[in-house]
């Protein structure tokens, strides 16, 4: 393989790594205000496309995707208030289920409200053959807009929760959350925050990736398995080992395809999953955690 | 009076079957509305709802509505199973039109020759119609037609070697069993040949690999939105190699997702998505036109070949019903029998050996101009 | 004790026998073949609810053993081995009858693994695999347990989807039927509609009193411990993780199970057998009808999957099952059907005999 293919291959990874990055630390940021994984965190993506998309029929593409993010940053809060925060002490499998099946009835309403075909917004910049050349290496530009949007994201993350007040007290809610209640934190709204803002940067991603991978009702599903293979891949609750988890995986993905056949590129990432969870759940970079017995 | 009274009743008899005169003719149909194959099964649906609306609103077939029972399997065979069987044994309907899939199809074939129903496929798979069994007939055409047409342009335009991309459904392997059986014979070598996952988001590394490989063209063969996704591909990295589609590439939606990527891409198809540009003399032109514009007034969508093998398999029934009368043996028979049927597809000419009735005329080479259809000149 | 229990077979034997005549007074005999498949799909259920209830693991991957099970009586038994015929290991294999005749789709003659033969060995593979999973899989703790399932449960389907040789995204047509006894065969022939129904059924009662012994025998309060607390369990000197594993590898072998029997009644089988969804449906039955309430799992499986079958939900049959899961669990956790009916008879009894003292 000559170094242009490999970088060639290296581009392509980074790209979609991004991308499970960004759904990863959605994972992550809900994880650490409540203990649960959120099943659901896929649809937001697939959310944020799909009305950007139908917003963009009457409005220009900043306002569209803006729309669409706030869109689906309150379809977060109506999940997180419908369905977690009444319940009183429920259960890790009460709330694993829970959430599968908001999924389910996420993708079906999706299904009903815009059919099965796909779709996707227009390139931000250029449309779809251009492509900038680097020493051999072919990039869309589109690829750069999903690569900055993810630092960005993640910069602005990195901000919120080291150096704003309310950062601080989702920081505080998930470290102990009954010590931070004591201190007279709001937990409970905390709690809806971790949705919105996690729902808010799928819909973001979903946005800017649908004009590589297209949008339709069902990619939800596939989304949220690869995102939280990084997100325990990068130890479950880790922004940063979210980042460099979800780079490496896009990577690992990329290149295995020059050696294994196409179609068993899933399998890849599953088998990496499983022997996480079996030899290290605590992730590449997580701390110790009461995961195992 | 009470030999006038007997002759009326005699004729009734004669005119009647054990139904009523009025009694709907009950056609089934199996397709994957929702789901995985929803792309194929939708525009099915909705195609026969138009068309059996149209018919009842004339006066049915033959003095008699019909009333479609529309069952959607979302693509999985077992439903597909389930909702035959209930079809055939409790509904009683006269006919299935349908499955979407050759998967659904393998797995009802047996069922519908057992319970001496006419099946009337969508799917494309050999294995449908050959072994012959009397109940089941295929209105899709053959894969190896359209690799062959392909093959035939490549030749001509001076390609000898590939590089070929599949997906991992039936429609996929089967295109693949074809392309790389009919190759050789027209002086090609598939140099690579990648088999990808049919919901894959994108194939830059399988385009990278073909790139590799300094091949003339390449040509890739699904049904799913990896076809808009691969021309992006191939055109972001710079491969300015002609690129050949199959017969799957045949909804516009395609051509559109992929914008300036689809120019100038070739595909055979059926005529249905050309049918603007065929020439005045074309057999087929007024009934796709007639079809086109009917679905496309109604659904705000553009029709595609999907939608035209649901269309061709309803109406080849109609016209059995209507030569053979309603009685399911004679139906049979009328639509084996069938010659010189226009449909969407192509021209159909049925016999006992050949239950899918298309030749190799059935495709038209097109290509993508301006973001449309076109047919590609000689 | 014992005898309530047994008592609670013969009215579900009865009630099965009960439904099959009624279906041949009423002249709709077709009903038997959504009742027989989802006699099949109750079969999963019960291993999950044992699983969920008592040894409180979620499992994502019921579907995973289905398939497996589904997959490998499917691929043996319709092998072309004709190839081989003369050799002597083959000639061997085909007079201790592990080898059988069956005609091929152009009519003539080829020789496959025989179904009663593929049956065994689909059965011992997945057996073999819930055994190797269970080992670290049941060291995990709850969402891990559930993710690792879950990546389980999905690369079978990978896996099923894109190997040619399971057929890729078409499935395996064409399975013959597997011939139990002569006169007794599941398959889906007409003719043996009802000889299958009973035979489905059949299985579902035998399942019920096997597990209902295993819930009221020692080992059974010990899975129920399990699920209580853990900690206090392994405290007692429960070795639950013996215990876990073996309830593990049990769910896994009906799953298989039902998935060779149902394969050979369909006569073929497709990779939606093995997606999640059809997981994900296994614990929205379990979860109607009670994680652990074998009575309530039967009840909600036979009806949920009834009723899907028949089309009854329309295209809407995913969200059905996804807004079923929603709604039981916000409100109803512990299942709607809890209960088996025994209790639910004696709670009668008490409030019939002193309305007005304390329930």
């Amino acid at each position: 393989m000559t170094l242009e293919l490999f970088f060639q291959y290296l581009v392509a990874g980074l790209t979609y790594g991004s991308i499970y990055a960004v759904v990863a630390i959605g994972f992550n940021i809900i994880y650490n205000a409540t203990g649960v994984i959120n099943f659901a965190q896929g649809e937001f993506v697939m959310l944020g496309g799909m009305i950007a998309v139908s917003l963009h029929r009457f409005a220009p593409l900043p306002v569209a995707i803006a729309g669409a993010v706030a869109a689906t940053a309150a379809v977060g809060a109506l999940v997180e208030l419908t369905c977690v925060r009444w319940l009183t002490r429920p259960s890790v499998l009460r709330l694993i289920v829970i959430t599968i099946g908001v999924a389910i009835l996420l993708r079906e309403a999706a299904l009903f409200a815009w059919g099965e075909g796909v779709r996707s917004l227009p390139y931000f910049t250029g449309d779809e053959v251009t492509a900038l050349s680097f020493h051999g290496v072919s990039v869309s530009p589109q690829a750069l807009w999903v690569l900055g949007t993810t630092a960005l994201t993640v910069a602005m993350l990195a901000f919120f929760f080291g150096h704003t007040m309310l950062g601080r007290e989702m920081r505080a809610c998930a470290a102990n959350r009954d010590a931070a209640a004591l201190c007279g934190i709001p937990t409970r709204n905390l709690v809806t925050l971790a949705f919105v803002l996690s729902a808010a940067i799928g819909a973001l991603a979903g946005c800017v990736v649908s004009p590589i991978t297209y949008t339709s009702y069902a990619i939800g599903g596939a989304l949220a398995i690869k995102g939280f293979t990084v997100a325990i891949l990068g130890g479950l609750g880790n922004g940063a080992g979210a980042v460099a988890a979800g780079l490496l995986l896009g990577m690992l993905e990329s290149l295995s395809v020059s050696v294994l056949p196409t179609a068993y590129k899933d399998v890849v990432t599953l088998t990496i999953l499983l022997a996480i969870l079996f030899v290290r759940p605590s992730g590449l970079f997580g701390g110790r955690e009461a995961s195992r017995i | 009076m009470r030999g006038l009274r007997t002759i009326v009743a005699a004729g009734l008899v004669a005119l009647g079957s054990p139904a009523k005169a009025g009694d709907p003719i009950k056609v089934g149909a199996l397709l994957a509305v929702t789901g995985p194959a929803a792309f194929l099964g939708a525009p099915e649906a909705r195609t026969l709802e138009m068309l059996v609306e149209e018919l009842n609103a004339r006066g049915g077939v033959g003095g008699r509505p019909v009333r479609l029972i529309v069952k959607d399997t979302g693509g999985s065979p077992e439903k597909a199973i389930s909702f035959a069987r209930q079809l055939i044994e409790e509904e009683q309907v006269f006919a299935i039109i349908g499955p979407s899939t050759s998967g659904e199809t393998m797995a009802v074939k047996a069922i519908a020759e057992e319970g001496k129903t006419l099946l009337l496929s969508a799917s494309a798979a050999e294995v449908i119609v050959n072994p012959v069994a009397p109940h089941v007939f295929k209105v899709a055409p053959k894969d190896s037609f359209a690799a062959e047409v392909i093959f035939r342009r490549m030749k001509k335009m001076g390609i000898t070697r590939i590089g070929f991309l599949s997906s991992n459904t039936g429609f996929g392997k089967a295109g693949k069993e074809q392309v790389e059986k009919l190759a050789p014979a027209y002086g090609i070598q598939v140099a690579v040949s990648e088999v990808y996952d049919k919901a894959a988001t994108d194939l830059t590394a399988e385009v990278t690999k073909i790139k590799a490989a300094n091949v003339q063209a390449i040509l890739n063969w699904s049904t799913e939105p990896a076809q808009a996704i691969v021309l992006k591909n191939v055109r972001q990295m710079g491969l300015g190699v002609p690129v050949f589609q199959s017969h799957g590439f045949a909804n516009v939606q395609y051509a559109r997702a992929a914008g300036a990527a689809a120019e100038g891409v070739i595909f055979p198809a059926g005529r249905v998505v050309v049918a603007d540009a065929l020439p005045a003399g074309n057999p087929q032109k007024a009934v796709l036109e007639a079809y086109k514009r009917a679905y496309e007034a109604r659904y705000k969508e553009d029709v595609s070949t999907f939608g035209g093998h649901a269309f061709d398999a309803l109406m080849i029934l109609v016209r059995a019903i209507e030569l053979a009368g309603p009685d399911r043996a004679k139906a049979r028979a009328a639509v084996e029998n069938l010659r010189g049927f226009v449909g969407t597809g192509g021209v159909f000419n049925f016999s006992a050996a050949d239950h899918n009735g298309l030749d190799i005329d059935a495709f038209e080479l097109v290509t993508v101009k301006d973001g449309r259809f076109v047919p590609l000149g000689p | 004790m014992r005898g309530r229990r047994h008592l609670q077979v013969v009215v579900l034997a009865a009630a099965v026998a009960g439904v099959q005549l009624a279906t041949l007074a009423a002249g709709k005999g077709f009903f038997l073949t959504q009742l027989t498949m989802s006699a099949y799909a109750t079969l999963v259920a019960l291993g999950l609810s044992l699983l969920m209830g008592y040894a409180g693991q979620v499992s994502l991957g019921q579907a995973g053993f289905f398939a497996i099970g589904g997959y490998t009586s499917a691929v043996l038994t319709t092998l072309d081995l004709g190839g081989h015929r003369g050799r002597p290991l083959w000639a061997a294999a085909e007079r201790l009858g592990l080898l059988a005749e069956r005609p091929d789709l152009f009519g003539g003659a080829t020789l496959s693994v025989a179904p009663w033969a593929a049956g065994v060995a689909a059965v011992l593979l997945g057996a073999a695999v819930a055994f190797s999973l269970g080992v670290p899989v049941l060291r995990l703790r709850g969402h891990y347990l559930a993710m690792a399932t879950l990546a389980f449960g999905t690369i079978v389907s990978s896996i099923v989807v894109g190997t040619q040789a399971f057929g890729a995204a078409d499935g395996i047509s064409g399975v013959p039927p597997l011939v139990l006894a002569p006169g007794l065969r599941v398959g889906g022939g007409a003719a043996d509609r009802v000889e299958n129904y009973y035979l489905a059924w059949g299985l579902v009662a035998l399942a019920m009193l096997l597990l209902s012994n295993l819930i009221h025998s020692r080992a059974g309060r010990a899975l129920g411990a399990i699920h209580g607390a853990e900690d206090a369990a392994a405290a007692m000197g429960v070795d639950t993780g013996r215990m876990k594993q073996k309830t593990f590898v049990l769910a896994g072998v009906m799953a298989t199970v039902a998935g060779v029997l149902l394969t050979h009644y369909n006569g073929g089988i497709g990779p939606s057998e093995a997606s999640v969804m059809k997981s994900v449906r296994t614990v929205a039955v379990v979860a109607v009808g009670g994680m652990g309430s074998l009575w309530g799992t039967l009840a909600a499986s036979a009806v949920l999957n009834f009723l899907s079958l028949r089309g009854y939900f329309g295209a809407y049959d995913d969200a059905v099952f996804g807004g079923i899961l929603v709604a039981v669990m916000l409100f109803s956790p512990d299942g709607i059907l809890r209960g088996d009916l025994g209790a639910l008879a004696s709670r009668l009894a008490a409030r019939r005999k002193s309305p007005g003292e304390e329930a």
